[in-house]
């Protein structure tokens, strides 16, 4: 995965937050984690990255793609960043069915491989075959996360950022989940930025994670070494 | 009913519908940028789109045959290519949308920054340009507003009077049905005023009833 360079200041709230984070390239590390406490600048990290936060002043880079650049007037719009975002919400769009809203972000009708190959793809992984035609406000938790999951890959991004995807589900559920996620990271090949609180699946899904604090990385290092 | 009295109100439901068509694409575009955008200069646009609901209408009239009128300056645009707007129904049209498109727009921006932001971020991820999060996502998930904020403007439309007398006049082409209330009261022709009266309340009954049913409380 490319370098992920953050140095910016965000309004978020009252006050201003500064945050500096210099996620490096590791090797051939493709799934990292961030991991940390609830305000620890998790989300807003990943907002950063995805373009729905706008930092007041800072850069933002990917590996050689300058996201953001206060100073140069560069801010990539969310839709051209080719960043792929699961909320922790899921913000699944209420007034289409799993159907439309997988293919939401689906690449046009003559792109290679065609929107109809991707969606096989993702409904094999996913399972979600038989929800297709339902509508979201029916799903469960799981499936839910499953539909959010689907529609993020559909785009193709360059990297897929998932915001804490087992917070809000149960224990059995969650145990459920697990595997489709190992499947995004095995089979899809898109590098991953995972965030959690809960240093199990951290360990379970990353290669590599960064606790961050405050919006500062304190430390780094594969999962087993560091929580 | 009589002919004159089915004529008047089927011509003002008419001309009422096509005003609505009119403000919907600057009204839409209003309600939106006032839901959403932060700009300077924004109070002031916000208080211009409120305007015609605070000022008598005949104001409102006089200052748009001053832009429509010969020497106006829209008129003089419109004159070469043969486009008249005073005393016709295209008056009746530009006279209601103006007055219908505060309570349309008001209705439409309340709906709109009901949306959560969150679904139009999301789209944008998902690589949608603004234009498509719009038709997409906003809309869709105001609609209820939009269509209530519709419905207002409609009714005040149909309702409108004193915009349309001034820029439209009180003509055979240009009468609408608060226009021939005021006419057939004036003239003494009391058994006209209560028919006109009784449609006015009908259709402003059957949309108010219409839209409440419909869960889009005006």
């Amino acid at each position: 995965m490319s370098a992920i360079v953050i140095e910016a200041t965000v309004q978020l709230g009252a006050g201003a937050k500064a945050f500096r984070l210099e996620l490096p390239r590791v090797g051939t590390v493709r799934t990292l984690a961030l991991y940390g406490p609830s305000g620890a600048g998790k989300t807003t990290t990943l907002e950063l990255v995805a373009g729905l936060l706008r930092p007041d002043t800072g850069t933002i880079v990917i590996g050689e793609r300058v996201l953001f650049d206060h100073e140069s007037g560069v801010n990539l719009a969310p839709h051209a960043r080719r960043i792929g975002y699961v909320p922790q919400d899921l913000a699944l769009f209420p007034h289409l069915n799993v159907r439309r809203n997988v293919l939401y972000g689906a690449r046009p009708a003559g792109a290679n491989p065609s929107p109809a190959d991707d969606l096989e793809r993702a409904s094999r992984l996913l399972e979600i075959d038989a929800l297709l035609d339902r509508e979201v406000g029916d799903l469960s938790g799981g499936e839910r996360q499953r539909v959010a999951l689907a529609r993020a890959l559909m785009t193709a991004p360059d990297l897929l950022l998932l915001d804490e995807p087992l917070a809000s589900l149960d224990r059995g559920t969650r145990s459920r989940i697990m595997p489709y996620l190992q499947a995004v990271r095995e089979e899809i090949g898109t590098p991953l930025v995972y965030v959690s609180h809960a240093a199990d699946e951290v360990r379970r899904m990353a290669e590599w994670v960064f606790v961050l604090s405050h919006g500062r990385v304190v430390a780094a290092g594969p999962p087993n070494d560091v929580l | 009913m009589t002919a004159e009295l089915l004529e008047v109100t089927s011509f003002t439901l008419l001309m009422a519908a096509l005003a609505t068509l009119v403000m919907l694409p600057p009204g839409l575009a209003l309600a939106w940028v006032l839901a959403r955008r932060q700009f300077r200069g924004r109070s002031v646009l916000e208080t211009l789109v409120s305007l015609p609901i605070v000022i008598p209408p005949v104001a409102t009239g006089l200052i748009l045959l001053q832009l429509f009128g010969r020497r106006g300056p829209i008129g003089r645009i419109l004159e070469p290519l043969g486009v008249e707007v005073v005393f016709t129904w295209k008056a009746v049209v530009i006279a209601m949308a103006v007055m219908g498109l505060p309570l349309f727009v008001r209705a439409a921006r309340a709906a709109f920054e009901q949306v959560d932001q969150r679904y139009e971020s999301i789209a944008a991820t998902l690589g949608a340009r603004p234009w498509r999060v719009f038709w997409t996502v906003s809309v869709p998930l105001a609609w209820r507003g939009v269509v209530a904020g519709l419905v207002l403007g409609y009714s005040r439309a149909v309702g409108e009077f004193g915009a349309t007398i001034m820029l439209a006049g009180s003509l055979p082409g240009t009468r609408t049905l608060s226009i021939a209330i005021y006419r057939d009261a004036e003239l003494g022709n009391d058994a006209a005023v209560m028919a006109l009266i009784a449609c006015s309340v009908a259709i402003g009954f059957v949309a108010v009833y219409g839209a409440n049913r419909a869960g889009m409380t005006p």
